[in-house]
């Protein structure tokens, strides 16, 4: 009856496409949503300024909350959407149809991923113009770094939500997930500084390499083999991340 | 205690077009003689093939175990194709389960289930299989047109085959003028509608619904059980769950569930014959409490 045939192996870009429209069109309908996804990290880097008004120390910190305002936002907003997503019963609705685990993520991943290169790009922009934040080198690389960082967020929140069996689960994954990652990732006091406990639980958490990449890139004229390697490190955890979050994704559940 | 016949009046005068096989089981509500109780014996014989065109799922030994609890609990049964099959029980006996198993996304502990001739679940039977849950399950934040295209685009249609297959199905569920509006804004019984209308969206060939009608108006269950005798006389096997009785005359076949297992496999009209009840509700009844501990009050 059903004339066509889909693929059922391998990868559909179509479907991964599909998908991402699908969640960028839920977004535009929930423009609230979306005005404070793209503003909430600008309006927390103006706030800094005026917080933080030595212009040095604000030349060296601006970067690395720039790493973390939008990894927080998009761990949130991803972790949602996917808890609603279980909830509403249409992952068990997507799961019963020819639509790949991967194809969902990656669909996810690229809605997501839009949505953070508008965000840090505001944020930085403000931050390199009106703010009058300065960086050794160019503005470039702290941008792909940033859009990185905030997609390393979303993939630990599609994650996370796999724990999470209510809504409010979800939330509260925030707090317990990204706060102490903020406190040991170099930003309230310096990974050098840490006693070894800390500096162990720091090593082995992916938001210190998010503000590390955003530290090397900011103070040194050129790209180094240190940033790369932080780079490394959050494009792995957020491989890991989806890895995990497809291994919890199951197309059959008890 | 029988509560003698109720004088409920199914499936007359549909006003959504043809309704031929379901006006046949309304003939056979009438009393019928007693008989010695079948039911005596537990389940009842299988329902008779009585359909040239076959069986279209079947299960042996199917058990589904759940924290300790055999949730189905060694279960037999086929589907007849081009019928309406329906899955009646109480809230709670396993229907849902059942049905989980039939569109693959149940953890399945024991037992083969085959479906359209492959192994329930088979990535080949993704788009061939079209399941309604209890819950809408659509994206309540999108418009009609936003979810069916989706959801469409999934099962494999594409351009001009996607927007015929969306306006045909908008037509035949009668949610025609809303495609624009958000579906989180429609009514209870829109939204049922919008719920089915992605399992009828890819022409499946067998349609799994978990209790499509229930708490909806009269007149829009009875246009629905219309839509499904049409669509079963078009050629596609239906599989419809409901915990309310008075749904089960409308079924060509029937599936008498309890605590796991099935109480009776076989049309209304048999099931009738055999307890000798004078209504599906009775029957049910019947065959779910032994006779020693029927009564009570």
């Amino acid at each position: 009856m059903n004339g066509e045939t889909p693929a059922t192996q391998g990868f559909s870009p179509v479907l991964a496409g599909a998908t991402a429209r699908r969640v960028l069109t839920q977004l535009r309908h929930d423009p609230r949503t979306i005005a404070m996804l793209v503003a909430v990290p600008t309006v927390m880097m103006i706030l800094l300024r005026y917080v933080v008004s030595d212009s040095l120390l604000l030349n060296r910190i601006a970067p690395e909350y720039i790493g973390v305002f939008p990894f927080v936002s998009m761990f949130i907003v991803a972790a949602i959407t996917t808890q609603r997503e279980r909830s509403s019963g249409t992952l068990e609705r997507l799961m019963a149809m020819p639509l790949g685990k991967l194809e969902l993520l990656a669909g996810y991943g690229i809605a997501f991923g839009l949505m953070a290169c508008v965000q840090v790009t505001l944020a930085l922009v403000i931050s390199l113009t009106w703010l009058g934040v300065t960086v050794a080198g160019s503005a470039v690389p702290l941008a792909v770094v940033a859009v990185l960082d905030a997609i390393l967020g979303m993939a630990c929140g599609l994650f996370a939500s796999a724990f999470a069996r209510t809504e409010f689960q979800a939330v509260q994954f925030m707090p317990a997930f990204v706060l102490p990652q903020a406190l040991l990732c170099g930003l309230v006091v310096s990974r050098d500084h840490m006693t070894a406990v800390l500096r162990w639980l720091s090593d082995i958490l992916p938001l210190s390499y998010a503000v590390d990449a955003m530290q090397r890139i900011t103070t040194a004229a050129s790209w180094t083999s240190a940033a790369s390697a932080d780079v490394a490190i959050i494009v792995s955890f957020t491989v890991a991340a989806l890895v995990g979050g497809a291994l919890t994704l199951r197309r059959r559940t008890p | 205690m029988r509560v003698p016949g109720v004088t409920r009046q199914r499936g007359e005068g549909s006003l959504a077009g043809p309704c031929r096989s379901a006006r046949s089981n309304l003939a056979a509500r009438k009393p019928l003689p007693p008989r010695p109780p079948a039911w005596l014996n537990g389940r009842m014989g299988s329902a008779e093939p009585g359909d040239r065109a076959g069986t279209v799922v079947s299960g042996r030994g199917l058990v589904v175990r759940r924290g300790g609890h055999r949730v189905l609990d060694d279960l037999a049964f086929d589907l007849a194709a081009g019928k309406v099959t329906g899955l009646l029980g109480p809230s709670g006996c396993g229907k849902t389960t059942l049905m989980r198993v039939l569109v693959g996304v149940q953890t399945v502990t024991a037992g083969q289930v085959t479906v359209l001739g492959l192994p329930a679940g088979h990535p080949r039977l993704r788009a061939r299989v079209g399941y309604a849950t209890q819950a809408p399950a659509v994206y309540q934040d999108l418009t009609l047109d936003e979810n069916l295209r989706y959801f469409g685009t999934v099962l494999g249609l594409r351009g001009r085959r996607l927007a015929e297959a969306i306006a045909a199905t908008v037509a035949r569920l009668d949610l025609g003028g809303l495609d624009r509006r958000l579906v989180g804004t429609f009514s209870g019984g829109q939204l049922a509608r919008v719920g089915l209308a992605v399992a009828l969206l890819g022409s499946p060939d067998l349609l799994v619904l978990d209790e499509p009608t229930v708490g909806l108006d009269p007149v829009l269950r009875r246009d629905l059980w219309a839509l499904f005798h049409g669509l079963a006389a078009d050629g596609t096997s239906l599989l419809v769950s409901s915990h309310v009785m008075d749904e089960a005359a409308r079924c060509d076949n029937l599936l008498f569930m309890r605590e796991g297992r099935f109480l009776a496999e076989a049309p209304p009209a048999e099931i009738l014959r055999r307890t000798g009840a004078p209504d599906l509700e009775s029957a049910f009844l019947a065959l779910a409490v032994p006779a020693g501990q029927a009564v009570r009050q």
